[in-house]
């Protein structure tokens, strides 16, 4: 436990209440959205400018004392999950959107603005930014850039990786660096790209500017039902093959439509083994013949539907049951573990079956809901933490998908990170020599390993000891081995 | 194509008797952008031999070539399955590889709107400066597993690792092009292009040269001539040819062994100079003189008769960390040491 003179120095540092050390004021930070992992934070600092953020950097690095970053707490893989010894810092009221530019279609937002704040600042010049997590409605556009998080339109318009211009960096040891910026090109390395997805270990964003992006004139939703899984996920192939990149193209299981439909009533086939939502949008002019082009496709490869949403409020309806999958889910069992992984789309069928067939094996419901179009999974595992072993097993499963989706030519992570959660899988993903350089990369930015310690990339130690297989780029040792 | 090589093996034998002997390495594949500076080191690495595409799957969008695969060539193999690299990387005298591609990080007229080098590439395959053979990022869009070290390879000229393949990303062709152009100076140009932004057009290039600014449209062809109609310039015959010309250097603009300046511009801002050649919306512009840094933008010496290119430097601080970063692959600093952008320390 650091010495009590930290937290005096730090309440000195920042305003009253923004340092928080008592039992019933540090709870609400034990977890993030990964609620199975908890634990109390030693103090909360609550800074509100990005003078008080270095104040307290500062005197972390004079006293030794690690720190995690906080945005809104939305994350799924205990990224920001606290250091019993450590401080917590928690950027959310750094919230202020400096500058909304139509000129030059950007933002300069604090950190701890979320998602969706700055498209509704971005709406009245006619744009929007881009990427849409499912919790944009409160996940801060910090964590988007800890995470390089995605949402539906990914495939179109990309990851925060491709959305954002710019990021203000403090780093553990009292250095302001700006990344990036207005311009499309950078001297130097682009530690830009290195500080994107990096999950707060190599220092905190304090400032990020972002592209916005003309609202797109017009879309069109298409819902297409199918009787077999495996026909839906080359129905997926077949739109890309046809050159078409869909803005959204989502699918969900028979499990997760039924549970959709029940909790939402969208209009879903109920007894359909699977559906494709396909958004395309776009020119007006162009969208009538994508939209003829997507049904051709969706009917060649065996859609006994195919329903074409042109207003507003029928693609609202649509995509209500899409959006309401997880809480959907949540009805189902008491908990449910949502796994993160991609694999490349032309391998949609084969693993989903294979998920199906692991999901039988232990003993667990599994639905799934996916961005299809971008190959990143989302099957949701169904437990119950209060019958013992439950969790266990479901974790077990979340694990053995996961190897899955590394054997098919994907990883381990599309778009939750790494975090605590996925570290022992990094030594499915990755051998010693690539660890090895990430930690080294890390040291460059923080050499006392003081920035969110213990997360993103394990030890070698750790993977030695999991005596884990290492399934390199898809090539899976003895491939004639079964392995379920 | 052809089924290519599998050089590898002999590169990271290469890499690794040069970290054993100390002898840094110049790493080359067709030499075609060797004006960009002078790699340091007189043994060459030369991965030109290491070629051919490794995995294509049309319907992943993503291709994955050995890094001496000539851009030509995999343009060939994706245009016969209906698809291209989206950010129009130069080929300098008809040449250029992939692995160069993403070592120099250099884009063509598309870059604003399909996006750069950096945008594409989604796994790498390298041997770092200590002969470790390593594999990052993979070959799906979504990815988040480790540190971005694929996109960190981009721009890095080769002074963090030596490429062996990369996964990058593909896009479909347009069903068709047009150019359409209209007569006007750099500030009416500038204007132009900036209000452009803000609208959803199917622009996939601009550029203004000689008091003419062309914009090339892509797409489906009634989204073009509705885009056409909007923009209200003429269309412009010379087409395919003039932006392949933009893109390669081989416009007259760029003919002649005179000095060569890059502008780097903020988005929004009109470059003003009339003897400019403008791209990407206005954030890049080429002078054949010197001129002053563009406010929030930078300008460097891209050729020129008796020197090489200059790098814009970075600040102090980011220098720091750049430098931590170089020596975090390249310890020795054998690899293209002439052209790190980081001073190495005495």
């Amino acid at each position: 436990m650091p010495d009590a003179k930290v937290a005096k120095l730090l309440r000195r540092a920042l305003p009253a209440n923004c340092v928080v050390t008592d039992a019933a004021g540090v709870k609400p930070f034990e977890t993030d959205g990964l609620t199975a992992i908890r634990q109390t934070p030693w103090l909360v600092a609550l800074p509100q400018d990005v003078a008080q953020v270095r104040a307290v950097l500062r005197i972390c690095r004079e006293h030794g004392v690690p720190v995690v970053t906080r945005g809104a707490g939305t994350g799924l893989s205990g990224g920001a999950r606290p250091l019993p010894d450590g401080v917590l810092l928690v950027l959310s009221k750094l919230n202020s959107i400096r500058d909304v530019d139509p000129t030059s279609c950007t933002a300069t937002v604090a950190p701890g603005v979320t998602n969706l704040a700055i498209s509704e600042a971005a709406a009245p010049f006619g744009l929007y930014y881009a990427p849409d997590p499912s919790s944009q409605i409160a996940c801060s556009i910090g964590g988007n850039v800890a995470e390089n998080s995605g949402g539906v339109h990914c495939l179109k318009y990309g990851l925060t990786v491709h959305n954002v211009l710019g990021v203000t960096v403090q780093t553990y040891e009292g250095d302001e660096l700006v990344l990036g910026g207005r311009t499309l090109e950078s001297p130097g390395y682009d530690l830009l790209a290195a500080m994107i997805g990096s999950e707060g270990m190599l220092g905190v964003v304090t400032e990020v500017i972002v592209r916005l992006l003309p609202t797109p004139p017009a879309k069109r939703v298409l819902l297409a039902a199918y009787d077999d899984v495996q026909a839906a996920g080359d129905a997926v192939s077949g739109i890309i093959a046809a050159g078409i990149v869909p803005a959204g193209l989502e699918m969900m299981d028979a499990l997760a439509i039924r549970a959709a439909e029940d909790f939402t009533g969208a209009g879903y086939p109920r007894d359909a083994a699977a559906i494709l939502l396909c958004e395309i949008d776009g020119n007006a002019a162009q969208l009538g013949a994508d939209a003829e082009r997507v049904q051709e496709v969706l009917e060649a490869h065996g859609a006994r539907s195919v329903r074409v949403a042109t207003s507003a409020a029928e693609q609202a309806e649509l995509w209500r049951g899409r959006k309401a999958a997880f809480p959907a889910a949540g009805r189902l069992a008491p908990d449910y573990y949502c796994v993160d992984g991609t694999i490349p789309r032309a391998q949609l069928g084969t693993v989903l079956r294979r998920i199906g067939e692991l999901s039988e094996a232990l003993g667990l419901a599994v639905a799934n809901v996916f961005h299809a179009g971008d190959g990143n999974l989302h099957p949701l595992i169904l437990y119950d933490a209060s019958v013992e072993g439950e969790l266990e097993r479901a974790e077990a499963l979340g694990g053995q998908i996961l190897t899955l989706c590394v054997e098919a030519g994907g990883t381990i992570t599309g778009e939750h990170g790494v975090g605590v959660e996925k570290l022992d899988q990094m030594c499915t993903q990755f051998g010693d020599g690539e660890l090895a350089q990430f930690h080294r990369l890390k040291a460059a930015f923080d050499p006392a390993g003081l920035m969110n310690p213990g997360k993103a990339v394990p030890t070698l130690a750790r993977c030695a000891e999991l005596g884990g297989m290492h399934v390199h780029g898809g090539e899976v040792p003895f491939p004639h081995l079964d392995r379920l | 194509m052809a089924a290519g090589k599998d050089d590898a093996p002999a590169l990271v034998a290469a890499v690794q008797e040069s970290v054993a002997t100390g002898t840094p390495l110049a790493i080359a594949g067709h030499g075609s952008k060797a004006f960009l500076g002078k790699a340091g080191a007189n043994a060459v690495l030369s991965t030109s031999d290491h070629m051919g595409i490794i995995d294509y799957r049309p319907s992943e969008l993503v291709v994955t070539a050995r890094a001496g695969t000539p851009l030509v060539e995999l343009a060939e193999a994706l245009a016969a399955q209906g698809q291209m690299l989206p950010f129009d990387p130069p080929r300098f005298g008809g040449k250029g590889t992939l692995g160069g591609a993403i070592a120099a990080g250099l884009a063509g007229p598309s870059r604003p709107w399909l996006g750069g080098v950096r945008d594409a590439v989604l796994g790498v395959e390298i041997v770092n400066g200590v002969g470790e053979r390593l594999r990052f990022g993979g070959s799906v869009i979504k990815n988040v597993a480790g540190y971005d070290v694929s996109r960190l390879m981009v721009g890095a000229r080769g002074t963090l690792g030596v490429i062996l393949s990369a996964s990058v990303r593909v896009l479909p062709l347009p069903d068709m092009e047009q150019t359409v152009a209209i007569d006007c100076d750099a500030a009416a140009a500038g204007r132009r292009t900036t209000a452009w932004l803000r609208q959803p057009l199917p622009i996939t290039g601009t550029c203004f040269v000689d008091g003419r600014l062309r914009a090339r449209l892509a797409g489906h062809e009634a989204a073009v001539e509705a885009a056409a109609a909007v923009l209200e310039m003429q269309p412009d015959e010379t087409g395919p040819a003039f932006w392949d010309a933009v893109r390669d250097h081989a416009h007259a603009f760029f003919a002649g062994a005179e000095r060569l300046d890059r502008l780097t511009l903020p988005r929004g801002a009109a470059c003003p100079h009339d003897d400019a050649l403008i791209e990407w919306g206005g954030c890049q512009a080429w002078l054949r003189r010197p001129a002053e840094a563009p406010a929030g933008g930078t300008v460097a010496r891209f050729r020129g008769p008796d020197s090489p290119a200059s790098a814009s430097r970075a600040s102090p601080a980011l220098e720091k960390y750049q430098r931590r970063i170089k020596d975090a692959f390249d310890p020795q600093n054998l690899l293209n040491p002439g052209l790190s952008p980081v001073t190495t320390p005495p």
